[in-house]
């Protein structure tokens, strides 16, 4: 028991470990606040009930906008702004743009995904970080929301392994809104 | 959760097996480790090349392109032959780390990133060569279109040479972009992992973005991870079929072919595996990775070097069966004269450097004897090298005109370029090693379980350690 409601962290060493533990927890009610792992555990997020990242659809439409603007700009400046006569060829010669158009698609999409996804999750250069001992290393933690019974929470993690369990001061602070499908 | 059941056919991937901490200290102490005196003798030879080379670009940009060997018959020869030499070095690495990734070939984590960062550098060099090509290096920028105050005069977007321009940037972009992102959660466990306060914690700190390794950043990640992934192979298929194109789209018997795209990409590949070969070899066993870059690894990659060498074999003789069938006298001519002319010998050690040398891989002894392979895989470069130069020169030596005709050798200063480029390559990758984990800490400890069941009991050994 703890006098004010504070984060409980269970923290494990073993993947299978951290991923049934996490499973076990959600299913018996408790809010998971999140994971922190050295390495993408695969699973974890189904475990933890986290949607799939829509980052996809930044992808998409990036790539879209950037396909279209090069080719609009490479027929404009061609055969609008400066026709110039290139062996004859015709000054909208679109399948000669393609190679242009394709370089630059996979570079808008690829530049603009990449900055969605630090936008999203709010990685900047220098930013600090408030990392629990080991988790960049070797060991998984598992961050419950703030509580002041933790016996259930306490017991399920032991049972499934946890190697060390505590209170935390305070949340590490939050990267991402939590989603409503972590709840429950 | 129901267990992943995993075949004990699997061989492990890190073998020995070690513990995650095991894994993180061991790719990571190289780092605060003093550089071996090996390191400084290796520095020291690349550092010198890559001295000739700043001194005799200097002089031919001082002084201009008269002093290269190039002549009126043959304008394109050593420049192009390196350019295209170095983009094809790169090739390997994006392969490795976006279409193995794509392919869900787990051996690729422990090659990874020295492999795309070889790929960054070897495009590095190939950009330098048409950079300095132009003679005005310093008005390179007239290559992007941007407005000008000169109508505003636009580039040609019907050239092969702009799609270039374009290609390398991007490619260069993004592989960049795809290598640095693999490296955030590595600079958390470097930042991590140094004493509080010290230089290099603040600047381990500065790179890892701030990472924490939360499972909700990891979703993203990991699907960003997938997207560049996807995004990256066709644009590395489509960087060296556009470099074919700067010679395809001409009317040079010996360019002209629609062969092309798919040959250079073939042969890309097939030299990038060859240096990523040589430098993995030497890596390994300079800094004790046998059991992360293993004789496996090796093994896979010299498989990847049959297929594509097989590939490259097949097409030259395409080319010559086309050659001869499609009844062009300048064609045949060509074809005849490559083989026979004066610059048989050229051919000839391209042919067997790369259509017979890996052939020997096919014996399972030489595949996994780590010092046969490095010996191999030098000849291999060596013989792709000679590709480009066989492709370039003796295309261009017997021009339609035999008043015209030439021989083209190579002037001090462009084999000074050449050294020069290497020197650079190596240069870049040895102070890599020294900066940066040269293996992926992360995505290795991600492979540690591959192949073991989950309920074994040296999983709970491993971790505890």
């Amino acid at each position: 028991m703890s006098p004010i409601a504070r984060p409980f962290v269970a923290y494990f060493t073993r993947e299978q470990d951290v991923l049934a533990a996490t499973g076990a927890v959600r299913k018996a009610g408790l809010v998971i606040r999140d994971v922190y792992t050295p390495y993408a555990v695969h699973g974890l997020e189904t475990a933890m009930g986290l949607r799939r990242s829509r980052l996809g659809y930044v992808c998409f439409f990036a790539g879209l906008t950037g396909l279209t603007s090069m080719l609009f700009f490479a027929w404009w400046t061609s055969a609008v702004s400066w026709p110039l006569n290139v062996g004859g060829k015709p000054f909208a010669s679109i399948p000669a743009f393609i190679p242009v158009t394709f370089e630059f698609t996979v570079l808008s999409a690829a530049l603009v995904t990449v900055s969605a996804l630090f936008g999203v999750a709010k990685l900047w250069p220098g930013r600090v970080a408030d990392t629990l001992p080991r988790v960049t290393d070797d060991r998984f933690a598992l961050v419950l929301e703030s509580m002041t019974d933790d016996n259930r929470a306490r017991a399920l993690c032991l049972e499934h392994g946890a190697v060390e369990t505590g209170w935390l001061e305070a949340l590490p602070e939050p990267r991402l809104a939590a989603l409503p499908g972590v709840k429950g | 959760m129901s267990a992943p059941a995993f075949s004990p056919l699997r061989v492990p991937l890190v073998d020995p097996p070690r513990s995650m901490a095991a894994i993180t200290e061991e790719i990571a102490a190289p780092l605060w480790r003093r550089p071996s005196l090996a390191f400084w003798a290796l520095f020291a030879v690349s550092s010198s090349a890559l001295l000739l080379g700043v001194g005799c670009v200097s002089y031919q940009i001082a002084i201009g392109i008269g002093t290269w060997g190039l002549n009126r018959t043959i304008g394109w020869a050593f420049d192009i032959t390196n350019f295209v030499f170095w983009v094809g070095i790169g090739h390997a690495g994006t392969l490795i780390s976006a279409i193995l990734f794509l392919f869900r070939q787990k051996w690729r984590t422990s090659i990874n990133r020295s492999a795309e960062a070889m790929t960054l550098f070897a495009v590095i060099c190939a950009a330098m060569f048409p950079l300095i090509h132009m003679g005005r290096p310093w008005l390179a920028f007239w290559m992007f279109p941007y407005p000008n105050s000169r109508g505003p005069l636009w580039v040609n977007f019907r050239s092969p040479l702009l799609w270039d321009v374009f290609a390398i940037s991007t490619y260069f972009t993004c592989s960049a972009v795809f290598w640095y992102l693999g490296l955030i959660p590595d600079m958390a466990t470097l930042r991590d992992r140094a004493t509080p306060g010290s230089l290099r914690r603040r600047i381990y700190g500065l790179m890892a973005f701030g990472w924490n390794g939360s499972t909700r950043v990891w979703n993203h990640y990991e699907m960003v991870y997938l997207l560049l992934a996807g995004l990256c192979t066709p644009l590395v298929l489509s960087v060296h079929t556009i470099v074919s194109m700067d010679f395809a789209t001409s009317i040079i018997p010996g360019w002209h072919a629609t062969i092309f795209p798919p040959y250079f990409v073939a042969g890309a590949v097939f030299s990038g595996f060859a240096m990523v070969l040589t430098l993995m070899i030497v890596a390994r066993t300079v800094l004790g990775f046998e059991h992360l870059i293993t004789v496996r690894h090796l093994e896979n990659m010299t498989k990847v070097i049959i297929v594509t060498g097989g590939i490259v074999g097949l097409a030259y003789a395409t080319e010559f069966f086309t050659a001869w069938y499609s009844g062009n006298p300048y064609e045949r001519f060509t074809f005849i004269n490559r083989a026979f002319g004066p610059y048989a010998w050229a051919y000839w050690t391209m042919v067997s450097c790369n259509v017979l040398v890996p052939q020997a891989f096919w014996v399972k002894r030489i595949r996994t004897s780590p010092w046969a392979i490095f010996l191999l895989s030098l000849l291999i470069n060596v013989g792709m090298w000679f590709e480009r130069f066989v492709i370039v020169v003796t295309s261009l030596h017997r021009d339609f005109l035999p008043s015209s005709w030439s021989m083209y050798r190579p002037t001090f200063i462009e084999v000074g370029t050449l050294i020069g480029s290497f020197g650079l390559f190596l240069t870049l990758f040895l102070v890599f090693c020294r900066l940066l984990p040269m293996i992926s800490i992360g995505e290795v400890k991600g492979v540690l379980a591959y192949a073991q069941t989950r309920d074994s009991s040296t999983q709970r050994t491993q971790g505890a350690a």
